[in-house]
């Protein structure tokens, strides 16, 4: 029996592409908040028709093929199993996923949107990957009915709970009326605050079941194996798998405290929030603790630290999450860059991280090279990307809190302190510093794609593997 | 104590049992925040005075959302004293009814708009969505002069239809006269005696300045100066404010 393995090669590829395209975006809007002549007076280049872009770029084509590849690739090595459909399978979802992600860019570009945040696409785009992952839930189902392994290894849990949820949540949030069949335009079918209760419980799923579950997949697949442990707990695995998918749907209304949203709901979405501390920090321990007589590996092992650097910031983007979700918080932090600060600890030092210790691992593996052609280029893009972030996150908490706080800043007579646009003045030195980490992010990821290029191009070849390479041990209880 | 955590092993062993379970679990938590929002009426709170969009309004509805407005500006007003004073009154569901899809936003890089109508004059907000800057110099808002170009409003029959097929009550008459509503709306001195009966509290103007052509800053115009005007809340009642 062979892997699948030539269109992982091509996932693993276009997801370093993707995401040096989404971080570019990235800078280019955060400079545009600064300095807001780079919007260019060309209607294609202003910042609300490049955000989406960026944001679509970053989680749907880096992080989107990121999960496609690393699932594809963990579901047949787990279950050993050759891919169900086989290597036609594998292309299709290779290049019907790539559409989905081409279509909606153009769209956003030219003025095609639903108007709802990381559910931008229009209605034919949404028709298009409801078909493209329909086909993907089979082909990863169909892997696992094949397996030679009896049990189904706690990654492939997670990534089936994420192929089902974002299935339910992208139908359930974009069923809508075309204004006719050869238009692009189209109107949701909900309004207002039950449009507003939708979007969120997609909104915030997209981030629990997409950017968390997905992902928390690989971390069960990469830790382990760069760290050559067990997992730390099979026990915590189920309890925090069961317990992380039932509280994560509830956590929507954190996004609509204080809205036309009836109170009931509201506090339903802060209580869940909070209790979701638990299951999230669950699955860190169980992520970290699987370092246990390990840890000098991450003095030589440089992929690996991007890995366990990535759990940690999950660790606190989780903790720093259920805080926002208070609604004493929130009524602070909401509308503010505190919320950006806070996605991009989870987009950048998570998804991103754990995203780029997967990508150092599986070049070498799936090119059959020894190694990757430079662990110092590696340890540069670590540090300068590990900055980039301390930039990002520490100007968006400044600006986010004193923005807040200037809102709601009363003069000595009981007048309202600030102009609305004084405010936006005030942000100025931050969105330049926030510029700044994005550049030294994106820095750290044009080496990386250098020195994954130089990998495959220059790097010695591995000896021929015996056999395939067998399911990675689940911790015996 | 965590003797069940055996039988998980069921569970580990079956793809199909495991991916019901899952679809069950994650299923629970959405049907118990949505479908109250649909089945308790009082959700959306009773007052008058919220109609669905002139047809002009709702073409600039449409560029609001094309632009991505809702990415920089908020359309929901909380209940503090600093946004009341800012903004005015907290924004009710009832305002947004007819919003598909609703444009509530999540962030501030701008003010909030839910009531910016009349707030400033048509003149200023042509003048400051050509050339932000020239009016707030430390504005950060891209410019929009492109939307000094025509309206196409062919499809907007189409559009009145679609919407009322999501729910709101466009009636025949009103998508029967789309075009015409469209017209007399941003034509001040056209006879808008019929369009008026049809939509309460519609203002016709020229609202680009330019009462010759219609064009994209019309629509835009004519869709923020309407905003947040709809609901007199003098006439409001607490109880009428009440939700579940």
């Amino acid at each position: 029996m062979t892997y699948v393995e030539a269109p992982l090669r091509a996932f693993a590829a276009i997801t370093a592409f993707w995401g040096v395209v989404g971080f570019l975006v990235g800078v280019v809007i955060a400079l545009q908040l600064a300095y807001p002549l780079l919007n260019l007076d060309l209607e294609w280049t202003t910042f609300g028709r490049l955000r989406p872009l960026h944001t679509s770029a970053v989680i749907f084509a880096f992080g989107g093929n990121a999960l496609l590849g690393t699932s594809l690739f963990i579901v047949q090595r787990t279950c050993r199993a050759r891919l169900f459909g086989g290597d036609d399978a594998g292309w299709f979802l290779f290049w019907g996923y790539q559409f989905v992600i081409v279509m909606a860019a153009l769209g956003y570009v030219l003025g095609i949107t639903q108007g709802k945040e990381y559910a931008e696409p229009e209605w034919y785009v949404d028709l298009w990957l409801t078909f493209v992952w329909v086909v993907y839930l089979i082909v990863f189902g169909g892997t696992i009915l094949r397996r030679s392994e009896p049990h189904i290894y706690v990654a492939n849990w997670f990534y089936l709970a994420f192929i089902i949820t974002i299935a339910m949540l992208h139908i359930g949030n974009n069923v809508s009326i075309p204004v006719s069949f050869g238009s692009s335009h189209s109107y949701s079918a909900p309004a207002g605050v039950q449009g507003a209760m939708i979007q969120w419980w997609y909104g915030h799923n997209a981030v629990g079941f997409f950017l968390t579950a997905g992902f928390l997949g690989m971390m069960y697949y990469f830790i382990p194996k760069q760290a050559n442990r067990p997992v730390y707990s099979y026990r915590l695995s189920i309890v925090h798998f069961w317990t992380l998918i039932f509280l994560y749907i509830w956590a929507g209304p954190h996004h609509l405290h204080y809205t036309a949203l009836p109170d009931w709901a509201q506090v339903l979405g802060m209580v869940f929030s909070v209790v979701l501390w638990m299951p999230s920090w669950g699955g860190m321990i169980n992520g970290l603790m699987t370092l246990s007589g390990a840890w000098d590996k991450l003095r030589t092992n440089p992929a690996l630290r991007f890995s366990v650097t990535a759990v940690g910031f999950y660790g606190m983007s989780t903790f720093e999450g259920p805080v926002m979700s208070i609604r004493a918080v929130n009524g602070l932090s909401h509308y503010t860059d505190w919320t950006i600060g806070h996605v991009h600890s989870g987009a950048m030092g998570w998804v991103g991280f754990i995203t780029f210790g997967a990508l150092y691992y599986l070049f070498p593996v799936l090119w059959r090279k020894k190694a990757i052609w430079s662990e110092k280029l590696i340890a540069w893009h670590f540090w300068l990307a590990t900055l980039g972030i301390v930039f990002y996150i520490t100007a968006m908490w400044v600006s986010g809190i004193m923005q807040g706080l200037m809102w709601r800043a009363y003069d000595e007579l009981g007048f309202l302190q600030y102009s609305f646009v004084e405010t936006v003045e005030a942000m100025h030195p931050y969105y330049v510093i926030r510029a700044l980490g994005g550049v030294l992010y994106l820095s750290g990821a044009l080496i990386m794609a250098f020195n994954l290029w130089k990998t495959v191009t220059s790097s010695e070849a591995a000896e021929p593997e015996a056999a395939p390479a067998s399911a990675i041990a689940v911790a015996a209880e | 104590m965590f003797r069940w955590l055996r039988d998980h092993g069921v569970i580990e062993r079956n793809l199909i049992l495991m991916g019901v379970l899952t679809l069950i679990t994650v299923s629970i938590g959405g049907l118990v925040q949505i479908v109250p929002l649909f089945a308790v009426e009082t959700t959306i709170e009773r007052v008058s005075g919220v109609r669905p969009y002139t047809p002009l309004e709702q073409a600039g509805r449409d560029i609001y959302v094309r632009e991505g407005c809702y990415l920089c500006h908020s359309q929901m007003i909380r209940p503090f004293r600093d946004e009341l004073e800012r903004y005015g009154h907290y924004s009710l569901a009832a305002e947004s009814m007819y919003d598909h899809p609703f444009q509530w936003g999540s962030k501030r890089t701008g003010p909030d708009l839910a009531r910016v109508g009349g707030r400033y004059s048509d003149d200023w907000h042509a003048a400051h969505l050509r050339s932000p800057r020239a009016l707030v110099p430390a504005s950060v808002m891209p410019p929009y002069a492109f939307l000094d170009r025509p309206l196409d409003y062919a499809d907007i029959q189409d559009r009145l239809r679609a919407l009322r097929m999501v729910g709101v009550p466009y009636t025949d008459e009103m998508i029967a006269n789309a075009r015409a509503d469209l017209e007399a709306q941003a034509r001040p001195d056209a006879d808008g005696s019929a369009f008026q009966g049809r939509y309460a509290r519609a203002r016709q103007g020229a609202f680009d300045g330019d009462p010759a052509r219609i064009t994209e800053m019309d629509a835009l115009v004519a869709y923020l100066q309407m905003l947040g005007t709809l609901v007199d809340f003098r006439d409001v009642t607490p109880a009428q404010l009440r939700q579940p």
